[in-house]
Formats: C-alpha cells, structure tokens, sequence
C-alpha cells in the first residue's frame, strides 16, 4: 500500500499528508524513520502538508502532534477526517483572553 | 579531524583564530548619513562591498548598545577581513573601529566632518584599496568541521517544514553538536507553545530561567501593545500549506534544535563563548534575525522554508532549504537543497542531512550559495524602540 501519510511520534493524534489524497483512499501512515504505524482511510479530500485524525477525536480533546499539544477540537473530529483551522484551535493567545487586551 | 563529506574543509583564519568561509572588505556605515560616501566608496574600489542600513543617529540605551553591536559584531565577523568604517562624527567612528580591532584584524575609520563626502571618499578609497591588496593575499588553508560555527532560523513555513526541512536541520545540529561546532537557533516570537520543549533541553535551570525571562518580556510586549497576536499567528501562507495553530507552527520551528542540549542564552548580536547550541533573543524577522546572527559571529546559515523565504545576506551565506515540492519546482533559484524526497519517501532523515552537509562543505569551500548569486544582501539591524 501506498505510503501518504507522515507522523513525527508514533502515537500522534494527526499526521501530516506527504501527497494529496482523495477522500476514501486508503494510505498507509508511517514514521519520519519509515515505520509503519496503521492504515488510514481518508474521509475527506486532504491537500500535502494538511493534517488527518489518526483515531476519533472528541470535542474538546487536546490534539497532540510532535508529542505535544497543539491546540484543543472545538467539534469532534472522525477518523481520517482533515483537521485544521474549521476544526481545532490554539489553547493559547485565547479569544476570551483578547478581549480582555481590548478591553484594558 | 571530523568529516562529514569526502570534500576537505578550507576557509580563512583570522588573526584571533576564528575560521572565515568569505574573505569580504566592508565599508561599514556607522550612520544612515554616512551611506552615500560608503557607496562612493564601494563603487569606486573593485572588491569591496557596501554595508550600509538607515540607523544609528539619536539611538539610546538598549537600542544604542544594540545597534552599535551590530555593527561592530558584523566587523569582527571572520568571513570578513578587513574594514573601512565611515560615520558622520569621530566619537562614535572610534567606537566602531576600536570594537572590530580587538580581533587583530585590520580596520580604519573615517569621519566625514571638517572633510565632506568627496574628501572622505578620496582618503577611505586608498586605504580600502590596500585592504583589497592585503585580503586578495590570504590564501584559503584546511580547516575543520568544529571550526565553522553556524546559525538557523525558518520562514516562510508550512507543514513541510516541520515534517522534513526543520527536523533534518535538526539531524545536522545533532551531528554538529557532536564535533563541536558552535551554534545558534533564536526567534523569541515564534517559539509560543514550544517554549516547554526549550526549556527541558536547556542544560541548566538558570539557562532555561534566562530563556523564559527573554519570551515573557516579548509576551508582556505584545499584551502592552493590545493586540492578540492570534490573528497574525499562524500566517495565511502558513495556513494555506496546512498550520493549524501557533503551536503546531512553534513545535515544528524548533524541530530545528533536534535533541541538542542549549548550552548558553545570548542577549541580540551576543558572541557565544564557548561550542554547542545557542538560544539567540531575537526578532523571526528574516533579515533581523540573520543579521543577528552574523553580529554574533555566524559563518555558514541555514534556512529552511516550506513556501519559499527568499532572503539572503551580504556577509553571511544562507542556504536554503525546502521539502515542499511545489516550492522546489517553482521557486528553484532560491534552493540550495531540494529535500521533497523525503515526501517522497526517497531517503530519510539522515539522507537528508547527508545532502546538507554536502552542499555546507561546498558553500564552505566557496561555492555562491542561490542567494548570493541573486544579490539577496539583505542587512538588517533590529531596532528596539524609537529614537530621541
């Protein structure tokens, strides 16, 4: 199968796309050493360089990519789906939090 | 001697030891007023190049040492070899000129009052004239990996860029790191939500203190300013090619580090005083942060990019970086290294690094990198705050 899809830490909630897959592909998912973590068929259309849920992600779920978190799911998110700014947003620099700059 | 490539290693020794791969003459300007005699200069003597940049007049405090820093660390470079300083008055010429001669190197300043431009121009032409005789002289002798110190920073980037480019800079850190070189990596503004990551590879507790001192101030910066910077950050470049959120744009940024340990924090333009890697205060800007870098003594950059920063520097080669294969098609004057094979799944991370090590001990050796034969002389100094 082919292989379309990089993960910088095995246990990731994302990878990223290395080419554009269509949705309902089938892709293999590998390490940036070329290991093999899972299959991944795609939902969605996910342009290079986008992102796709690697398992189910629950609203609110902290999103880790690199081993860390970038950010939190403000909708749930399927497996295979494309993750991005319609879906997660940053836990930092807070909407609320600048409001309350403004408001100084 | 450590070697990464069959190619042996040649460049310039300097007078206090430091290993240049550029054998420049400058006409530095002290000060924005002092640039049409420094270009009169540089156009009338073959061999010498123009550095000239619209500040240094009425500066204070912080912004004043920084600036002059600049200029001075810029003078002491090693892949420099010698320096014509030109400034308005002779106070602060001296102050230049007396901080570059501290390497041994030969230097000489000119002050345009009492003379005028035509007059400056005619006694700085002939002693330019003989530093271009006395550079043109030294021959190029071996040198050693550990010997080259070299910098980093991104732009321009996209989700390629923390998948592939970033992390194989990191690759070549690590080996880097091995034989001893010293290095640098910085970006205050755009390590937010990476900033834990930094600080657990700094080497001591009062490293990562001084660290998370220098972002807080950019933090407390930003919040005086009233802004959120969450409407800038990620860019809609950086979103187009797949950023999410400033995390994910930080996380992929200081890839850049691999797993080197950071050794020392330096204040903008600070010489590092002893080998590894440096976490330099410092502007994301391109050219700020690549001037600072070549202030604090850098020889060799680079810099990776997912769609396409074309930004260069006179004195200091950049070579570029990209994984993004649209970028490497497109845009293919400006990379030095066409990583999209790691996409592809063609090599892997230390193939990659293998490929920039190679093209490093070229560009080492004296090969123009893509954006010195553009003319990319982009040199910037940082500016704090106004001026008085």
């Amino acid at each position: 199968m082919k292989k379309g899809i990089l993960l910088h830490e095995a246990s990731d909630d994302v990878g990223v796309a290395a080419m554009d897959i269509k949705a309902g592909e089938e892709v293999q998912a590998v390490t940036l050493e070329g290991a093999s973590v899972a299959t991944v068929k795609t939902i969605e259309d996910i342009p290079l360089g986008h992102k796709v849920a690697m398992r189910d992600l629950a609203k609110n779920h902290h999103v880790q990519e690199y081993g860390r978190t970038i950010g939190f799911a403000f909708q749930a998110i399927n497996f295979g789906g494309h993750v991005h700014v319609h879906n997660i947003k940053s836990l930092r620099w807070s909407a609320s939090r600048a409001k309350v700059l403004v408001e100084k | 001697m450590n070697t990464y490539t069959n190619l042996s290693l040649t460049g310039y020794r300097r007078e206090n030891g430091r290993v240049g791969i550029r054998n420049h003459v400058i006409i530095l300007s002290v000060d924005d007023i002092s640039n049409a005699a420094v270009e009169g200069i540089a156009s009338l003597i073959r061999g010498t190049r123009a550095i000239t940049h619209p500040y240094g007049r009425l500066q204070f405090g912080e912004d004043l040492h920084l600036t002059f820093n600049t200029l001075i660390g810029t003078g002491c470079n090693p892949n420099i070899a010698a320096v014509v300083v030109i400034g308005i008055e002779p106070n602060w010429t001296d102050y230049v000129v007396k901080g570059i001669a501290e390497t041994g190197k030969p230097v000489a300043g000119f002050s345009i009052e009492r003379y005028g431009d035509l007059k400056t121009i005619e006694m700085a032409s002939r002693k330019a004239k003989e530093f271009v005789q006395y550079a043109t002289e030294l021959p190029r002798v071996p040198v050693d990996w550990k010997e080259i110190w070299v910098s980093t920073k991104c732009g321009e980037s996209d989700t390629t860029s923390g998948l592939a480019a970033n992390p194989t800079v990191g690759r070549v850190f690590e080996r880097l790191e091995k034989t001893g070189n010293t290095l640098f990596f910085g970006e205050t503004t755009e390590v937010t939500g990476a900033e834990d990551k930094i600080m657990e590879q700094c080497a001591t507790p009062e490293i990562a203190a001084q660290f998370k001192a220098a972002f807080d101030d950019y933090q407390a910066l930003v919040e005086s300013q009233g802004v959120s910077l969450l409407g800038t950050q990620p860019t809609e470049g950086n979103i187009r090619g797949g950023l999410s959120t400033i995390e994910e744009k930080a996380l992929g940024n200081v890839e850049k580090m691999g797993r080197c340990t950071v050794v020392g924090f330096l204040k903008p333009a600070e010489t590092p005083k002893k080998p590894g890697l440096h976490f330099m205060d410092s502007s994301s800007a391109a050219a700020e942060m690549v001037t600072l870098c070549l202030a604090a003594g850098a020889v060799l950059h680079l810099f990776p990019t997912g769609q396409g920063n074309i930004i260069g520097n006179p004195l200091l080669p950049v070579i570029k970086l990209s994984a993004n294969p649209l970028t490497v098609s497109t845009m293919s004057e400006h990379i030095d290294v066409d990583l999209s094979g790691l996409l592809r799944f063609d090599y892997n991370m230390d193939g990659a690094a293998d490929h920039v090590l190679d093209m490093m001990a070229h560009t080492i050796n004296g090969r123009l990198t893509n954006a010195e034969s553009l003319r990319h002389d982009e040199f910037v100094i940082t500016k704090l705050y106004r001026s008085a």
